[in-house]
């Protein structure tokens, strides 16, 4: 099979049942992916394939031949950080790290959506939204912390985001 | 070498002297660019090359025996390289530096119970081969259902022996005010966000295992104990550990299943175990039943204070949590008892999850704290205050700090708590209620030994290396800042080497002990390295003024690099318990504040606000202090909402083994906490004068939201969590 991961082309022949997360971490040695719980509940996984955000523990890397994928690798590097990954630091928006791939990803993704004017369940208003803590909690929910650096991930992620500062109920 | 036990209290003089001024600041941690970018790799990820896997099969049964297991069709399979079921180590469960667990045995003492491990050339293949190994099981009924079982009083599990000072039952039956009341808690997992992996290989003769693990010292010893190695021939790494809570402190099961599998194999083996097998392969924080009995004045002032409970454990364990543990130091009145009393179960394994004792304990006696407040007509605060003692009131030693009153307050004037708390149920905002609540927190100070090394390179660059782990705690960023502190460096200056049991013993992570006394023993190392440097100055060490990379004295001045001469000064240091632990008590404090909307109609609770001050000691570093005490905090919401894991007590299995219905708290369920620190530093906790930081935050701050949660409903929950079916009920009428 033949991917297209961070601009690159690999090659991989591999188990037809792999998921595109173990085709990264067990078979292309991009282990900045992480696995938590390999069923979709927590969004270490998370990863963008053409654009969109998506746990790629539940999707077959078989279906994605075609597609553009891009990995926390394909965002930055230790010396020459994205935005939000230097958000991330400057704001400690983690502890152990093991989820902040996945949280990382899924920002890049979620203000994307944001980009596109989709709303969310915390959007007061569907046809305006507006980017404030409640819609970035929200619409970061999927992916689960367990330090629980929930607070420092939503300022990391209105640093980027320029989004406004008001806390709603 | 400076060995110093932490007898005298005082303060090491080159940390009160330091000048650089960069120990306490908020640094970004120092490893920050390799987890943001995924550089930083954790247990499953550096595999050497022809790494197979592993994977663990369980006892089909909660109780009774093995008799039989047919490999046939797991062996047949494709990529399947072997079956393991016959080797006399294979552990039962979890093993740690108190207790191993039962080896080579036939008996079950759980659903779950490793008895079989496959390998094979792709995790797929291994997986799939675990699922056709057929356990034969001769099963019996089974004890899965705390209630039904008997308590048992006498029994020497723990570390926290019954305590009974004074008589309880008559000074209860004189006071002129009596509390009693009943709390439950169910069972909770650790949950870390990784699972625990390991990969596994012999290195020469040197068995190496790289692991998620919280304590790789305890650990070496652990798997060399149960592989029958001597310890120096077993290694183990640990770089990056994806969360711990307590779950990771021992050798799981499927390490040492890996390690036989390598053994036999002659190859490298790793294995990570699925999500809801970390149910049945970790140990779980044991349900508890609690009661809480206090008498007191009308003024609210106690006279008796009592806090026992019950908590479970496995025939094969010998971790029993220590319900009353916070409590003991909390609140005054002379006559005092705590126990906690133990259930035999047929079920995982019971262990220290974040906080044993206090993060469940100090829910109950927090909420009976506001209950009898209320009854009182007293306010909760002025309550606390009134039962503030001066002494610790259970074993009457002094204090070594307390600041206990200053958080009430500090964290009072913030929260903006009013001189009179609304009656419960008085505050509406459209369709919700709301409320308010406070509790105090507390977590017991422990001092552990711990070594570390610290190399001063010829490039004026400092070396510090221990065996410790960062499970998110931070260790990096404050032993570079320590270091730095001491020796006069930028902490850039300093390189940080942890998670490998080649390097000097630490604590560990555990306990909230890690920081504390891993700075302490990098601070003694300095003390020898500051000693040399001053002989080369040919000045006292008590005139040397390091800062910036240079050192001065007697207005002489020099750079290190030219003190250093082209050689390197290496020093090791050793921190250890003496009197001071003897002479005083010590643990952290705080207090916390949430403000919870209630929906009126649904039952949906909201935290709308929270904020904590809190009582660490020195704080090393006040953004991953403040960072982990929030972590804490938002646990405690976790607790009050949504954990709890479910026993099918019919058969010893979980209902809920993973993400999807074991509900962690998650972005939206928390506002943007807040945590203050009122900052005293503490001579006798350590030579760092830092007390514990991790646990802190997850004792009493379930109890503020369900505090808050009866503020706002008039609602009293005492069997968390607060879920919607234990609201609606009492709710006003549509």
């Amino acid at each position: 099979m033949r991917f297209t991961i961070n601009g690159q082309s690999h090659e991989a022949e591999v188990d037809i049942r792999t998921s595109l997360l173990d085709l990264a971490r067990e078979h292309l040695g991009l282990t900045g992916s992480k696995k938590g719980c390999d069923h979709g509940q927590c969004g270490a996984c998370t990863m963008l394939v053409n654009g969109r955000r998506i746990n790629s523990c539940l999707t077959l890397a078989v279906m994605h031949q075609d597609d553009d994928i891009v990995t926390i690798e394909g965002l930055g590097t230790p010396e020459a950080l994205h935005p939000l990954q230097a958000a991330f630091v400057r704001h400690d928006g983690y502890q152990c790290g093991y989820c902040t791939p996945g949280q990382i990803c899924s920002a890049v993704g979620m203000l994307d959506e944001v980009a596109k004017g989709w709303p969310s369940h915390a959007s007061a208003d569907l046809e305006a939204v507006t980017l404030d803590n409640a819609e970035i909690s929200e619409r970061m929910s999927g992916n689960i912390c367990r330090c629980a650096a929930y607070p420092n991930i939503v300022d990391a992620i209105r640093d980027v985001a320029g989004a406004t500062d008001e806390v709603a109920a | 070498m400076t060995e110093q036990a932490i007898d005298s209290g005082e303060r090491p003089a080159i940390l009160a002297r330091a000048q650089q001024k960069v120990l306490g600041a908020p640094l970004p941690r120092v490893e920050g660019p390799l987890k943001v970018t995924g550089a930083a790799t954790y247990a499953f990820e550096q595999a050497p090359a022809g790494t197979a896997y592993a994977a663990v099969v369980g006892a089909p049964a909660g109780a009774g025996r093995v008799t039989a297991i047919d490999d046939a069709a797991a062996l047949a399979l494709p990529g399947v390289v072997a079956v393991i079921h016959d080797d006399p180590r294979i552990p039962a469960g979890e093993g740690n530096s108190r207790a191993m667990p039962a080896q080579g045995t036939d008996r079950i003492f759980h659903h779950g119970q490793p008895v079989a491990v496959v390998v094979a050339e792709t995790q797929a293949a291994a997986r799939e081969g675990a699922s056709l190994v057929r356990v034969h099981a001769d099963p019996a009924p089974g004890r899965f259902d705390m209630e039904t079982q008997p308590v048992r009083r006498d029994h020497k599990l723990g570390f926290l022996p019954a305590i009974e000072i004074g008589d309880v039952d008559a000074a209860i039956a004189a006071a002129p005010v009596v509390f009693d009341e009943h709390y439950a808690t169910p069972v909770h997992f650790p949950a870390a966000l990784e699972p625990h992996a390991s990969t596994v290989w012999f290195d020469g003769e040197v068995l190496t295992v790289r692991s998620s693990n919280q304590v790789i010292g305890g650990a070496r010893e652990t798997i060399a104990k149960a592989m029958g190695l001597p310890a120096e021939r077993v290694r183990v790494l640990a770089p990056y550990v994806g969360g711990g809570f307590g779950g990771k402190t021992g050798v799981g099961p499927e390490v040492i299943l890996a390690a036989i599998a390598a053994e036999r194999l002659g190859r490298p083996v790793k294995v990570a175990l699925p999500r809801r097998d970390t149910a049945y392969l970790v140990h779980h924080r044991s349900a508890t039943v609690q009661q809480v009995r206090i008498g007191c004045d009308h003024d609210g002032v106690i006279t008796a204070f009592e806090h026992t409970g019950t908590a479970a454990q496995n025939d094969d364990g010998g971790f029993l949590e220590p319900i009353p543990f916070g409590s003991l130091p909390l609140y005054g009145g002379a006559n005092r008892r705590f126990r906690t009393d133990l259930v035999r179960l047929d079920l995982p394994a019971t262990g220290a999850v974040r906080a044993p004792g206090e993060a469940i304990g100090t829910f109950a006696v927090e909420c009976a704290m506001d209950e009898l407040a209320e009854r009182l007509g007293i306010d909760p605060i002025e309550l606390r205050r009134r039962n503030e003692p001066d002494r610790d009131p259970t074993n009457g030693k002094p204090f070594s700090t307390r600041r206990l009153t200053d958080c009430y307050d500090e964290g009072a004037r913030r929260f903006g708590w009013p001189d009179r708390v609304p009656a419960p149920g008085s505050v509406r905002d459209g369709e919700w209620l709301v409320g308010i609540g406070m509790a105090a927190a507390l977590r017991g100070n422990f001092t552990v030994e711990a070594s570390a090394s610290v190399r001063l390179g010829a490039d004026g660059r400092a070396t510090v290396a221990c065996d410790m782990t960062d499970i998110g705690t931070g260790t990096y960023t404050i032993l570079a800042q320590t270091v730095a502190e001491v020796l006069g460096l930028d902490p850039a200056q300093v390189d940080v080497r942890l998670g490998d049991t080649d390097l000097p013993r630490s604590a560990g992570s555990g306990g909230s002990f890690g920081a504390g006394s891993a700075a302490s023993a990098a601070v003694l190392a300095c003390e020898d390295i500051v000693v040399e440097l001053a002989r080369r100055m040919n000045a006292s060490p008590d005139e040397l003024v390091l800062a910036d990379g240079r050192a001065s004295a007697d207005g002489r001045d020099a750079t290190l690099v030219e003190l250093l001469r082209g050689e390197a000064i290496e020093a090791m240091g050793k921190s250890s318990p003496g009197a001071q632990a003897k002479k005083t008590s010590q643990a952290s404090h705080g207090a916390h504040f949430a403000e919870v909307a209630v929906n009126a109609v649904t039952g949906e609770v909201r935290v709308r606000r929270m904020l904590g001050v809190f009582d660490v000691g020195r704080v090393l570093n006040r953004a991953t202090a403040a960072n982990q005490i929030v972590g804490g905090m938002v646990w405690g919401v976790s607790y009050a909402l949504g954990e709890a894991a479910v026993v099918d007590t019919r058969s010893g299995r979980f209902v809920n083994p993973d993400f999807g219905e074991y509900h962690v708290a998650v972005n939206a369920d928390v506002p943007q906490i807040e945590c203050h620190f009122i900052e005293e530093i503490d001579d006798a906790a350590n030579q760092a004068g830092a007390k514990g930081v991790g646990e802190l935050g997850i004792s009493g701050a379930g109890a503020a939201v369900v505090n808050a949660i009866y503020n706002a409903t008039g609602i009293r929950v005492r069997d968390v969590p607060v879920t919607l079916d234990t609201l609606l009920d009492g709710l006003p009428p549509v």
